[in-house]
C-alpha cells in the first residue's frame, strides 16, 4: 500500500491546481480522478464553449494558467502544464470512502441525520479517528496518505440504472456530442431538461436516421422546461421522435430494452441507452468522511476554518464544494491549501487586495484581519460567523463611513441590502412629511431588512444621527449568512416582524407596546393559491404579508369576485378584529408568500391601548367596506364587467403578476403590431431587444408580452456564479459585465424572459440607412448582417441579457415612448389592478 | 423644530427616481384627455372667424395677410408633420412619447383641411398651387383611412391569433407539411401526386390576386384537398373506406385551417401598413409640390 503526503480527490479547476502545486514544491502526491480525463465538468461543456475568467481584478496564483477562452484551450493548457508538472495522476479511481486510520478522537463524534421522503429523519453517529486517512476506492484499492483535499464539486453523480443489464456498456449518462451517432436505435431515459434537450439533440438532424425513443417516468413533464416540453411534442408531432410515458426500465440486454409500460411489458430493439434520471449531491459522501455541514439547508456548504480544514482533522474542502463556484476562486484557493498544509499560515489570501480596497476609505488604520475581527465583534448578528466565512461575507458587501447627516437612503428607493451598524447611530424619518420627527437606531443591531424580505420599496428614509460605520450586506450575502448561522437569521426574523408591525401601523407605537404581540406573532410561509382567510369562517388573526402577495375574492351570486390585489408590506384580516364578525372575504396568495400570523387576542389588548390605532384601522376598513359594496352595486347592474374584471385579474396573477413589481402590457385593442417597441429596445440596448412583442399569453385583448417583471425576488437571481444580477437603484434588476454566460438565469426564469445573445457590431448612423440604404435599418440587426459587419461577430461569446427598465434613460421604458398608439404600458400590478380596471372594462 | 436639516447628501435626486413616465391607459385618440383634439379645434375655429370676419378687396387668396398666415402656419405643420416618420425612428434616451405625437398628428393633421382651404380662398385652378393642396387632401384622407383601419383592426388582429405568433403559424404550416410528407410514402403515385400539389404548389401568402381578392381556390392545398375529398367519399359510396386516404384528407383539412388563420394574419398585417403607401409617397410629393408653390410665389406672384 501506498503513503502519501496529500491524496488529492477530483481534478477540476481547485484540484489540478492544489495538485500542480505540490508536485512543483515536491510534495508527495497522488491526484484521484473518477473518469479517463481531467476536469471532468469543464469536459462535458459543449465543443467550442467560451470559457470566462471572473472576477477580472483577482490576481491568479495557481501554478497553472488560466485565461478565458474556449473549453478546448483552456483544458489543452492544463493537460499540459499538469504533465509538465510532473502531477501524479490516478484516472478511472472513484474514492467511496475516507476514515482516519489514527486513534479515535475524544469527543470528536459527528451526528449524521439522513432525512427519508416520506418525512422521518434517521440519526447515526460517527467516531472521528486522527491522520493518516485511509481513501478506500470502488475497485477495492487503498491509499494512505497524511492530508486530503475534497475538491469534488456539487455535481455529484448520475443516478444509475439499477435494472438487470443497467452495467452493460451501451448504457452511457453524458451525451457528449448528438452528432456522433447514426443508424442506431435510442432510448433516452428520463424526461427532465437533459434527458430532453439530449434526445432532441439526437433527432435533430433526419439525416442521422436516428430512432429514438424517450421514457419518462410519470405522465406529464414536470420538471422540464416549459419550452423544452413544446419542442419535445412538436418533434413527436413531426414523426421524430417517439415517448413514451408512465414508463419504466425493466431489464437491458444487448441489442434489446424491455420497458414496464401502462398496457404491460415491452420488448424492443435497443443500440444505446442514454440515462438522464438527474444526479444524487455529494452530500452524503462528504458527511460520511466526518464533515460538519453549516446548516440542514440543502445548500448549505461545509463548515470550515481559514485554512480550508474541515471538522474533520487534516481533511480539507476547496471548490464548489466549498462554496466557491468560480473557476479562478478554485484555483486559487487549490494553491493557498496546499500553501497551508505545508505550513505557510502566514499567506495572505488571493482577495486580500480586494477586501483591502473595500477598507481604504475608512478610519482607524486597521488591518484586514483587523477590520473583520471589528464588524464580527461589533454587529451583533455576524457573531456566529468564522474568520473564513466574515472573508467570503465581506466580498459580497461593503463597508462605510457616514457623517451625521448623511441620507443611507431615501423613502421609496428600491433596495434589498440589509445595513449592519458597527459604529454609530442612525435616524429614521418615520414621518414622511416631516423629516424632523425620527427613531434612533443605535450600534450593533440592523436597518434595511424589510427590503431584505420583501423586495419592496424602503419604507423610510434613515440618514446618519452621528458619524457611523455602516456595513451593507447585499441580498445574498444576507441569505448566505441567514442560511449559516441560525442565531442571525432567528434575530433578524424578530427584528422584522417588530419593524414591520411598527411601520405599517405606525400610530405613535413603540417597541415596548408590541412585545405581546410579537411574542405570539407566528411566520408561516403560504403557497400560491393558499388560503389564509376564507370568507364566512370565524377567526380574529391579522396577517402582515412579508413577502409575495395576496388577491381578496368574494363571493358574489355563487362566483368568485375579485375585489383587491395586496401587495408585501400591507396586512389583511383587521374586519374580524374590530367588529368580531365573520370573514367578509376570503385572501388567498398569489403567488407563494410568507405571511406574519398575529393572534387576534394579542391584538385585541394592543387596540385597547392605543385608541389611536384602532381609528387608523377603522379608517381602512371603511375603506374597504366601500371597495366591497361598490364592486358589489356593480355587480347587480352590469354582471359583465365584474366578470370581466374578475377574468382579467385573475389572468394576470396566474402569469405571476403576483411577484411583479413593473409589467410590461399590451391592449391588444390598440396595438397595430408595428413592433416599434422591440425596434426601439433594440435601438437603445446595444442593438438587442429584450422584449417579444408577440410571445406571451393574452386574456381578453389584454397582452403579457414576453418581457421582465422585476419580481420581487428575482429567480434568475438565485443561482449567479459570479453574482452579476442585481436590483438597480430604481427597481431594475439587470446584469452587469460580469455575465459569464452560463445560461443559470435563462433557466431559472419562469417567464423565459432571458436570452443568450451576443452584441452586434454598431449599425450606421439612421440617416445613412433612411437616404442610402446602408446597414439594417432600425431594431435589431439579423445575424447574417452582424456575421458580415464584423469578422469577430463568429467568435463573441453570448450573454445573457435581459430588460434594465431603461434604467438611466430619462425618458423612461423606450418601449413605452415608442409605442405609437398606447397600446403599450409599463405599470406596477398595484397600479393596475385596481378598479380602474373595472372601468376599462366597461368601455 | 431645531433640530431638523442637517446636510442631507448623497443617494437624492436621480439616482434613486425613476424617470417619469406615462402609466395612463389611453389610445393616440383620448391622449391626455384629447388634449389635441382641443388644440387643433381651437385653431381650425379661430382660422374660420378670422376668414369670415376679414374683409379681404378684392376677394380672399392666399396673397392678403392672412392669406399668407394661414399659408405659413399651413407649410410649418406640414413639415412638421411629416416629421413623424424620422420621429418614430430616432429613440434615443429623452423624454418624449410617440403616441402624444402620433395624437398630435393626427388632429393638427385635420385641421389642416380648415387652414389648407382657408388659404386658397376657394380659388382652385389646374396650377402647381391647386397640386398642392389636392396632394395635402390626399394625404389627409388616407390618413382619415389609415386611422379607422387602426380603430378597428388590432382587435380582430388579435382574436384572429389568439396566442399564436407569427411565426407559429408558419411552423404550423410546416409541421403539417412535414406529416402530409410521411402519411403519403404508402400512397400510390396518382395519391401522391395530390398531396406533392398540397406541398409544391401551395404559397403561403399566395399570388397578388389571391392577396388582394382572398380568394384561395386555386391554391395547390385547396385543389388537393378537393381531391382528395372526392377520393375519399368515392371510397366510402364503394364500401371500402380508405383509411390512408382519410388519415390525408385530415391532414390537408387541418392545413386548409392553418392557412387560413396565417393568411387572415397576414391579410390584416398588410391592410396595417398598406395605407401608408399611399400616405407617405404623396406625402414626399406634397413636399415637393409645397416646395414649388412657395418658390414660385415668391419669385412670380
Amino acid at each position: 500500500m501506498t503513503a502519501y503526503r496529500i491524496a488529492i480527490v477530483g481534478s477540476g479547476p481547485a484540484g489540478l491546481s492544489a495538485a500542480a502545486h505540490a508536485a512543483r514544491l515536491g510534495l508527495s502526491h497522488v491526484l484521484i480522478e473518477k473518469t479517463d480525463h481531467l476536469s471532468d465538468t469543464i469536459y462535458k461543456y459543449q465543443k467550442g464553449k467560451h470559457v470566462m475568467a471572473t472576477p477580472s481584478q483577482l490576481v491568479l496564483r495557481s501554478p497553472l494558467d488560466f485565461e478565458a477562452g474556449k473549453r478546448e484551450v483552456v483544458l489543452g493548457t492544463w493537460n499540459d502544464q499538469t504533465a509538465a508538472a510532473g502531477v501524479n495522476v490516478k484516472h478511472h479511481a472513484e474514492v467511496k470512502s475516507i476514515v482516519g486510520t489514527g486513534p479515535a478522537i475524544d469527543g470528536s463524534v459527528m451526528k449524521i441525520v439522513t432525512r427519508k421522503r416520506d418525512g422521518s429523519s434517521e440519526t447515526r453517529e460517527l467516531q472521528r479517528h486522527a491522520p493518516p486517512y485511509r481513501l478506500t476506492l470502488t475497485n477495492g484499492e487503498e491509499i494512505i496518505a497524511d492530508t486530503v483535499i475534497l475538491a469534488i464539486g456539487t455535481q455529484g453523480n448520475p443516478n444509475l440504472m439499477t435494472c438487470p443489464g443497467g452495467n452493460l456498456p451501451h448504457v452511457q449518462y453524458q451525451l457528449d456530442d448528438p452528432t456522433e451517432y447514426t443508424d442506431e436505435h435510442i432510448f433516452v431515459i428520463g424526461g427532465g431538461d437533459a434527458g430532453i434537450e439530449n434526445a432532441l439533440g439526437l433527432c435533430a438532424d433526419p439525416a442521422q436516421n436516428n430512432s429514438v425513443t424517450l421514457v419518462n417516468r410519470s405522465a406529464d413533464f414536470a420538471t422540464a422546461k416549459d419550452a423544452n416540453v413544446k419542442a419535445l411534442l412538436a418533434a413527436r408531432d413531426a414523426g421524430r421522435i417517439s415517448i413514451m410515458t408512465e414508463t419504466t426500465t425493466k431489464a437491458i440486454e444487448p441489442g434489446f430494452i424491455t420497458l414496464d409500460t401502462r398496457d404491460g411489458e415491452v420488448r424492443a430493439r435497443c443500440d444505446r441507452i442514454i440515462a438522464r434520471m438527474g444526479s444524487a449531491p455529494p452530500r452524503g459522501f462528504v458527511e460520511g468522511c466526518g464533515i460538519e455541514f453549516a446548516s440542514s439547508d440543502r445548500l448549505a456548504f461545509p463548515k470550515l476554518s481559514a485554512t480550508f480544514e474541515s471538522t474533520a482533522p487534516g481533511i480539507y474542502v476547496v471548490g464548489a464544494l466549498a462554496g466557491y463556484p468560480l473557476i479562478k476562486h478554485c484555483m486559487n484557493q487549490g494553491h493557498d491549501v496546499v500553501e497551508f498544509i505545508n505550513g505557510n499560515l502566514d499567506l495572505k489570501p488571493a482577495d486580500e487586495p480586494i477586501l483591502e480596497a473595500k477598507f481604504a476609505g475608512l478610519p482607524g488604520g486597521r488591518s484586514v484581519a483587523d477590520w473583520l475581527e471589528y464588524l464580527r465583534s461589533n454587529v451583533s448578528i455576524l457573531q456566529g460567523m468564522s474568520a473564513l466565512q466574515m472573508r467570503e461575507f465581506m466580498l459580497d458587501s461593503s463597508v462605510k463611513r457616514y457623517a451625521a447627516g448623511d441620507v443611507v437612503f431615501e423613502r421609496n428607493a428600491p433596495g434589498s441590502s440589509l445595513f449592519g451598524i458597527a459604529d454609530g447611530q442612525v435616524l429614521v424619518e418615520v414621518n414622511p412629511t416631516d423629516p424632523g420627527i425620527t427613531v434612533p437606531i443605535n450600534a450593533g443591531t440592523i436597518f434595511g431588512e424589510v427590503g431584505l424580505i420583501s423586495g419592496r420599496r424602503r419604507g423610510a428614509t434613515i440618514r446618519a444621527g452621528s458619524d457611523c460605520i455602516l456595513v451593507e450586506i447585499s441580498r445574498n450575502a444576507a441569505l448566505k449568512l441567514m442560511s449559516q448561522v441560525p442565531s442571525a437569521a432567528r434575530e433578524i426574523t424578530r427584528i422584522t416582524t417588530e419593524r414591520s408591525l411598527l411601520q405599517i401601523f405606525k400610530s405613535g407605537l413603540a417597541p415596548a407596546d408590541l412585545v405581546d404581540v410579537i411574542a405570539q406573532a407566528k411566520v408561516e410561509s403560504i403557497r400560491a393559491g393558499q388560503a389564509i382567510i376564507k370568507e364566512g369562517e370565524a377567526g380574529d388573526d391579522i396577517f402582515i404579508i412579508r413577502s409575495g402577495s395576496m388577491v381578496v375574492e368574494k363571493s358574489i351570486g355563487g362566483k368568485p369576485v375579485f375585489l383587491s390585489y395586496v401587495p408585501a408590506g400591507s396586512f389583511v384580516g383587521e374586519m374580524a378584529v374590530i367588529d368580531g364578525s365573520l370573514r367578509s372575504a376570503t385572501v388567498r396568495a398569489a403567488v407563494k408568500s410568507d405571511v406574519i400570523r398575529l393572534a387576534g387576542e394579542s391584538f385585541r389588548a394592543l387596540l385597547a391601548a392605543k385608541p389611536q390605532l384602532l381609528d387608523k384601522l377603522r379608517g381602512e376598513m371603511a375603506n374597504r367596506t366601500r371597495l366591497n359594496n361598490y364592486i358589489e352595486s356593480k355587480k347587480d347592474s352590469f354582471s359583465g364587467v365584474v366578470d370581466m374584471y374578475t377574468g382579467v385579474a385573475n389572468f394576470l396573477v396566474d402569469q405571476g403578476v403576483g411577484e411583479a413589481t413593473d409589467v410590461l402590457l399590451i391592449d391588444e385593442k390598440l396595438c397595430v403590431g408595428c413592433d416599434n417597441c422591440e425596434k426601439a429596445c433594440a435601438d437603445t440596448h446595444d442593438g438587442l431587444s429584450r422584449l417579444d412583442r408577440e410571445a406571451g399569453r393574452t386574456y381578453a385583448h389584454l397582452h403579457v408580452p414576453t418581457s421582465c417583471r422585476h419580481c420581487e425576488h428575482p429567480h434568475c437571481m438565485a443561482d449567479c456564479p459570479p453574482n452579476a444580477i442585481h436590483r438597480g437603484p430604481t427597481g431594475e434588476v439587470y446584469i452587469d459585465d460580469t455575465c459569464i454566460g452560463c445560461g443559470n438565469c435563462q433557466r431559472n426564469c419562469p417567464y423565459g424572459v432571458i436570452r443568450m445573445d451576443k452584441v452586434p457590431p454598431k449599425k450606421p448612423w439612421l440617416l445613412s440607412w433612411f437616404l442610402f440604404g446602408n446597414g439594417p435599418g432600425p431594431g435589431e440587426p439579423s445575424h447574417k448582417w452582424a456575421k458580415k459587419a464584423d469578422p469577430a461577430y463568429a467568435e463573441k461569446a453570448k450573454k445573457a441579457i435581459k430588460c434594465d427598465m431603461c434604467s438611466g434613460q430619462d425618458g423612461g421604458p423606450a418601449c413605452v415612448r415608442a409605442c405609437p398608439t398606447g397600446a403599450a404600458i409599463r405599470v406596477s400590478p398595484e397600479q393596475f389592478l385596481s378598479v380602474a380596471l373595472m372601468g376599462r372594462e366597461g368601455q | 423644530m431645531a433640530s431638523t436639516a442637517p446636510t442631507r447628501k448623497a443617494m437624492t435626486g436621480k439616482a434613486v427616481t425613476r424617470a417619469p413616465r406615462d402609466t395612463a391607459h389611453e389610445g393616440f385618440l383620448g391622449h391626455r384627455r384629447g388634449r389635441w383634439a382641443k388644440v387643433a379645434g381651437t385653431i381650425s375655429i379661430v382660422a374660420l372667424l378670422a376668414y369670415l370676419l376679414t374683409d379681404a378687396t378684392p376677394r380672399p387668396n392666399g396673397g392678403t395677410w392672412l392669406g399668407y398666415t394661414l399659408g405659413s402656419i399651413g407649410a410649418g405643420m406640414i413639415v412638421w408633420l411629416s416629421l413623424l416618420g424620422v420621429r418614430k425612428r430616432v429613440i434615443g434616451s429623452k423624454p418624449f412619447s410617440l403616441k402624444g405625437w402620433t395624437s398630435a398628428h393626427v388632429y393638427l393633421g385635420l385641421s389642416l383641411i380648415v387652414i389648407g382651404t382657408l388659404h386658397t380662398g376657394f380659388q382652385l385652378g389646374w396650377n402647381v398651387h391647386t397640386l398642392a393642396w389636392a396632394l395635402m387632401m390626399i394625404v389627409i384622407l388616407s390618413g382619415l383611412w389609415g386611422i379607422s383601419l387602426y380603430a378597428t383592426l388590432p382587435e380582430k388582429l388579435s382574436a384572429n391569433r389568439g396566442e399564436v405568433t407569427q411565426q407559429q403559424m408558419l411552423e404550423a404550416v410546416r409541421t403539417l407539411d412535414r406529416q402530409l410528407d410521411l402519411a403519403a410514402q404508402p400512397l400510390g403515385a396518382d395519391d401522391a401526386a395530390l398531396v406533392r400539389m398540397s406541398l409544391e404548389e401551395c404559397r403561403i401568402a399566395g399570388s397578388l390576386g389571391q392577396r388582394l381578392s382572398g380568394n384561395y381556390h386555386r391554391d395547390g392545398n385547396a385543389r388537393a384537398l378537393a381531391a382528395i375529398g372526392d377520393k375519399v367519399m368515392a371510397a366510402m359510396r364503394s364500401g371500402r373506406a380508405d383509411e390512408r386516404l382519410q388519415q390525408i384528407q385530415f391532414l390537408l383539412e387541418r392545413k386548409e385551417a392553418a392557412l387560413a388563420q396565417a393568411r387572415r394574419h397576414i391579410a390584416m398585417k398588410a391592410r396595417l401598413e398598406l395605407w401608408l403607401y399611399v400616405h407617405v409617397p404623396v406625402t414626399i410629393a406634397l413636399l415637393a409640390a409645397l416646395f414649388a408653390h412657395v418658390l414660385s410665389v415668391f419669385l412670380y406672384w
